[in-house]
């Protein structure tokens, strides 16, 4: 599904990724997880098509589709969503709207109609619930005022009503406390099947126990230094991130 | 100078062309041609109009327009759908197959200028005149010096009109520019209460002057909406004064919206004369290409416990060029007073030009009053966070701007001019933004 091959990135002149590699394919969970600085950001942002981010060399193809030919919109409309570390504040723009005109964006690409009222309404109910978000959350502008955790609760609502193919959430953990993490959690695990897929990019462990990725990677430096399953990220949990990378690679 | 005389050459054509008129009218009109001979156009040394360069009318050559025709279709295609008496007029002629006033309550009158001077011309002199007088400015003296159409409304003690009035004021396209100086006059008495919508559109490619003074008088307890929708064609050149007076308890709330017009000025007073008088000055405008769009406002605070509230947004454009001038007094003892106003503008271009200007002059210790002004430009994040969800770009652009323009546009509750609104500023949209559609749909929502 996702295939980044020897991507190098440089940001104001700074190489961050030196020559990483990456498969997803359909039906999986990965986690990327690393130090700070380790360049995991990076990696989403690119992916997402952020402005300021320079890839030297590599590639990026998702379904077979050169990824970095494409505009940060075609990107979402084919089904590649970033759920954000610091979701943005838009004053004046409701979230109800947003949700709308998101789906009716990725609808039109597809070459389908706008979603009717009725099954809006019923497909946005049935998600604000398992967000467990209050419904005035949609007549609020998006994220203005919203406490942290309600912003991540508000990415992943997006990703509930928008059912990317490949969802990429940068840091989604952090700020949560317990409850909202299970709430988010949750909600990161219903989208899981056989068709999507999942990247996780996170600082933590603690995540991991609720989201239950297949496979771990281990980001230091700008590139994977070490893969495993999801025991690898209880081992980093005891030993660091120094630890692994002493040991011989894999 | 000669720029004047070619004015005066058009009117003296004109007034040969009239019957006579009663002494009034021609004492006005003299006394209108007379000042305005001796001011002559305004320069930019001129404090009010330090930034607005007039000579674009000064050296235009117009003529006054001698007819009406204009086709239904054409005046279909521009006018507002929805429910409305309306008065319409023509490069600044009336028109009466485009006019359309039935079912008009006694209690209201609303009727063009030359017509309320032919049933009773001494009820029309009185008012006329009164809060803007040829001293107000260069076009002021002009517009009373050609004075001949407009409208007049007058509402009866505690009359609540059922529908808005609209006065479109629609510019044509022609081989020669012509002008018009539109006379509108409005008033309500006690406790009486309507919307007035004053709308100027026209052909795409007219060219014209249009020069408007609007005479206002709200007694006790009146309440009027008065919305602006200026569409004006992007040549044409547009000057409006308006001079409200308020009595005790009377309510003004403006809507004052620009999107069109190649040269743009406006002139909003108000005299909040008795306690509780209360007014809002809401304004938006939006220049593109080379649009040159200046407001001018001022609430005169002459009595204690006298409230206004001024919000105004401005989004530039290209080459555009804005202007905002708002000033608040407080009269010496008008205590009690709350004046509040606010103007922020958004540039969308590194060319466009703001120059804003928020003026507090208190004469009072016992006021709360507060003014401020701000100037940005769109959220590179937001736009960045939008297209993450599939919007491009363009849209996005357009729901910032939008958004921007959020808290002037959500006063305004007449879906029509919404409309107008959304597609001058950000194009077709997805959805109606923010609006109708979307309120129903949470509003099902929370039944359901």
């Amino acid at each position: 599904m996702l295939e980044v091959k020897d991507l190098h990135v440089t940001v104001e002149k700074k190489e961050i990724l030196k020559g990483l590699n990456l498969t997803i394919k359909a039906g999986e969970v990965h986690a990327i997880m690393g130090p700070n600085g380790a360049g995991k950001s990076t990696l989403s942002a690119v992916i997402a098509g952020k402005e300021g981010y320079e890839v030297t060399s590599g590639s990026i193809t998702f379904e077979g589709q050169d990824v970095l030919e494409m505009e940060i919109e075609e990107r979402a409309q084919a089904g590649l969503l970033l759920g954000f570390q610091y979701p943005v504040e838009i004053p004046g723009v409701k979230n109800i709207y947003l949700l709308k005109a998101a789906l009716n964006a990725q609808r039109a690409a597809r070459g389908e109609g706008d979603i009717p009222a009725p099954e809006f309404m019923k497909l946005v109910k049935e998600k604000i619930a398992q967000m467990q978000m209050d419904p005035s959350f949609l007549q609020r502008a998006v994220n203005e005022g919203f406490s942290g955790g309600e912003k991540k609760r508000n990415e992943i609502l997006q990703m509930l009503v928008l059912q990317p193919k490949l969802a990429m959430l940068d840091e989604i953990d952090s700020g949560l406390d317990i409850d909202a993490m299970r709430v988010v959690a949750d909600g990161v695990n219903s989208l899981r099947d056989s068709k999507r897929a999942i990247l996780l990019v996170t600082h933590y462990q603690r995540l991991l126990d609720y989201i239950v990725p297949d496979k771990v990677h281990v980001l230091m430096d700008g590139r994977i230094v070490k893969s495993g399953d999801a025991e690898l990220a209880k081992e980093l949990e005891v030993q660091g991130y120094e630890d692994i990378v002493e040991e011989p690679a894999a | 100078m000669s720029e004047v005389i070619h004015f005066l050459d058009v009117l003296k054509k004109r007034l040969a062309q009239r019957g006579s008129e009663p002494t009034w009218i021609a004492a006005r009109r003299q006394a209108g041609a007379a000042r305005f001979e001796a001011m002559g156009f305004p320069t930019r040394r001129d404090e009010a109009w330090k930034y607005t360069n007039v000579r674009q009318i000064a050296q235009g050559h117009f003529e006054l327009a001698e007819d009406a025709d204009y086709s239904s279709a054409k005046a279909a295609a521009l006018t507002l759908p929805i429910d409305a008496y309306r008065l319409t007029f023509v490069d600044g002629v009336f028109s009466a197959r485009l006019s359309d006033m039935e079912g008009l309550p006694e209690s209201v009158q609303v009727m063009p200028l030359s017509q309320a001077l032919e049933q009773n011309h001494e009820a029309v002199g009185g008012p006329l005149g009164r809060l803007t007088g040829v001293e107000f400015s260069p076009f002021s003296a002009l517009n009373t010096a050609f004075m001949e159409e407009g409208a007049v409304i007058r509402l009866a003690p505690g009359t609540v009109v059922d529908k808005p009035i609209i006065l479109q004021f629609v510019s044509r396209a022609g081989e020669q520019p012509v002008m018009s100086h539109p006379r509108v006059l409005i008033e309500a008495a006690g406790r009486s209460q309507a919307t007035v919508i004053e709308h100027h559109m026209g052909d795409s490619d007219a060219a014209n002057f249009t020069n408007l003074v609007a005479e206002i008088m709200l007694d006790r307890g009146a309440i009027l909406t008065h919305y602006k929708l200026q569409e004006a064609p992007l040549a044409d050149l547009h000057i409006a004064s308006i001079h409200v007076e308020q009595r005790r308890d009377s309510r003004y709330t403006s809507y004052n919206l620009n999107l069109g017009g190649g040269l743009v000025r406006n002139d909003l007073v108000t005299d909040l004369n008795g306690q509780g008088a209360e007014a809002n000055f809401y304004g938006l405008f939006y220049g593109q290409g080379r649009q040159h769009v200046d407001n001018h406002t001022l609430a005169n605070h002459n009595a204690p416990r006298t409230f206004s509230n001024e919000n105004y947004k401005g989004i530039l454009d290209d080459r555009a060029h804005g202007v905002f001038n708002g000033k608040v007094v407080v009269k010496r003892d008008s205590q009690k007073i709350e004046g509040f106003q606010s103007n922020a503008n958004l540039l969308l271009s590194d060319r466009a030009e703001i120059d804003t200007k928020p003026e507090l002059e208190i004469y009072a210790d016992d006021v709360k009053c507060s003014h401020g002004s701000t100037t940005g430009q769109l959220d590179k994040e937001a736009i960045y966070a939008l297209r993450t969800r599939g919007i491009d770009e363009q849209t996005a652009r357009g729901l910032l701007t939008l958004a921007f323009a959020g808290e002037v546009m959500e006063q305004v509750d007449i879906d029509a001019i919404t409309e107008r609104v959304e597609l001058a500023v950000a194009g077709k949209l997805p959805e109606r933004f923010n609006l109708a559609g979307l309120v129903e749909i949470a509003a099902a929502f929370n039944e359901a």
